[in-house]
């Protein structure tokens, strides 16, 4: 990491007011943005490419895009609206696959966020990328306008992969397969960066593995929704022990 | 194949359902922040998550069949070029690469 001092305290500087201060934190937040952003651009690819494929309208991928903007479920409703599921299925579907944003608001910085346009736009587009990378030690630092920027930045990677993807779905050769683990990758860079910081934290790793196979083996259907849960209650129960006060009265 | 309402309708269900899921716990948790169990648990958490996401990327395979290498070798491709470089980008194309190769080419 080579951050020249003036790149990394700007606030140390005389500040030239609002009108300087935008660009910069657009800028510092493009160059955050990158590494996932760009992890973004084959899975949107992959997707919009799936959904013609499916036979759903190149719209529909820029649609589901930017309307829905929820990566992994997304593929999944490929194929649920293709079986014309119930909409309440689909709403069953969503809330099971994308619960676990329900956890993102314990430690995602939307009090930095301003104005109630802004913390609106920030949950709406709070992806579990954008979580990722707003929950590193570097993003403890960053001001309100350069997390919407980088969401801003992942919203927009997002919709115009999956539109190109849509568009050039025809050109990808029949036999090409397992694009899909782009996905995978990426949240084992995630997963690895946030590890980092943990510093030899062993036990915590050691807990979401344990509750992950367990959800996997024993609730297939539940697996994402099981694994969080016990999780955070394995975490919960660890807290207690470490801390050592039994709470009795 | 869907009428284009109903595809419509589909993506706005999901969008109300998943902007709800990320909007309304801000409101519920917003007591509990400043309790040091929550920071507790904000601080191991991310690691975590991205851990079980990535347990159930990976494919139901048995251990047995010769497909099952291509996730695993793409896995290790992965990790072992994140924990050398650090390069984000660089570990995802690696890593993706390897398991189109493995799936698309040796391994059909």
């Amino acid at each position: 990491m080579r951050i020249r001092p003036a790149d990394a305290v700007p606030a140390v500087r005389p500040d030239p007011g609002l009108v300087g201060r935008a660009p910069s934190e657009a800028r510092a937040a493009f160059r955050a943005s990158l590494s996932v952003g760009l992890g973004f651009v084959p899975l949107g690819l992959a997707f919009g490419a799936l959904v013609v494929q499916s036979g759903l309208g190149w719209w529909w991928a820029g649609l589901s895009a930017v309307v829905a903007f929820g990566g992994s479920f997304e593929f999944l409703l490929i194929g649920l609206v293709v079986a014309v599921a119930p909409l309440a299925s689909v709403a069953v579907a969503a809330l099971m696959v994308n619960l676990r944003h329900v956890f993102y608001a314990l430690s995602f910085p939307l009090h930095r966020v301003e104005g109630r346009l802004g913390k609106a736009y920030s949950t709406f587009a709070l992806c579990d990328e954008a979580y990722a990378l707003a929950s590193t030690e570097q993003a403890r630092s960053w001001p309100g306008p350069r997390v919407l920027w980088m969401q801003c930045y992942l919203h927009l990677y997002w919709a115009g992969s999956a539109v190109a993807g849509a568009l050039l779905g025809s050109l990808i050769p029949e036999g090409v397969t397992g694009l899909d683990f782009a996905l995978t990758a990426l949240f084992t860079v995630l997963a690895l960066d946030a590890l980092r910081e943990l510093r030899g934290d062993l036990p915590v790793p050691l807990l979401a593995a344990l509750s992950a196979l367990v959800a996997r083996v024993l609730f297939p259907g539940e697996m994402l929704l099981v694994a969080f849960a016990l999780f955070t209650s394995l975490l919960m129960a660890r807290r207690l022990m470490t801390t050592g006060r039994p709470s009795r009265a | 194949m869907p009428d284009t309402e109903y595809a419509v309708a589909a993506v706005l269900v999901t969008a109300a359902v998943t902007w709800a899921l990320r909007a309304l716990p801000f409101a519920a948790l917003a007591p509990l922040r400043a309790s040091s169990t929550v920071r507790y648990l904000s601080t191991r958490m991310p690691a975590g998550v991205m851990i079980i996401l990535v347990v159930y990327c990976l494919p139901d395979l048995p251990m047995t069949e010769a497909r099952t290498v291509a996730p695993l070798a793409a896995l290790t491709v992965t990790v072992g070029l994140h924990l050398w470089r650090r390069n984000a980008l660089l570990s995802i194309l690696g890593g993706t690469a390897v398991h189109v190769l493995l799936t698309s080419a040796l391994l059909t």
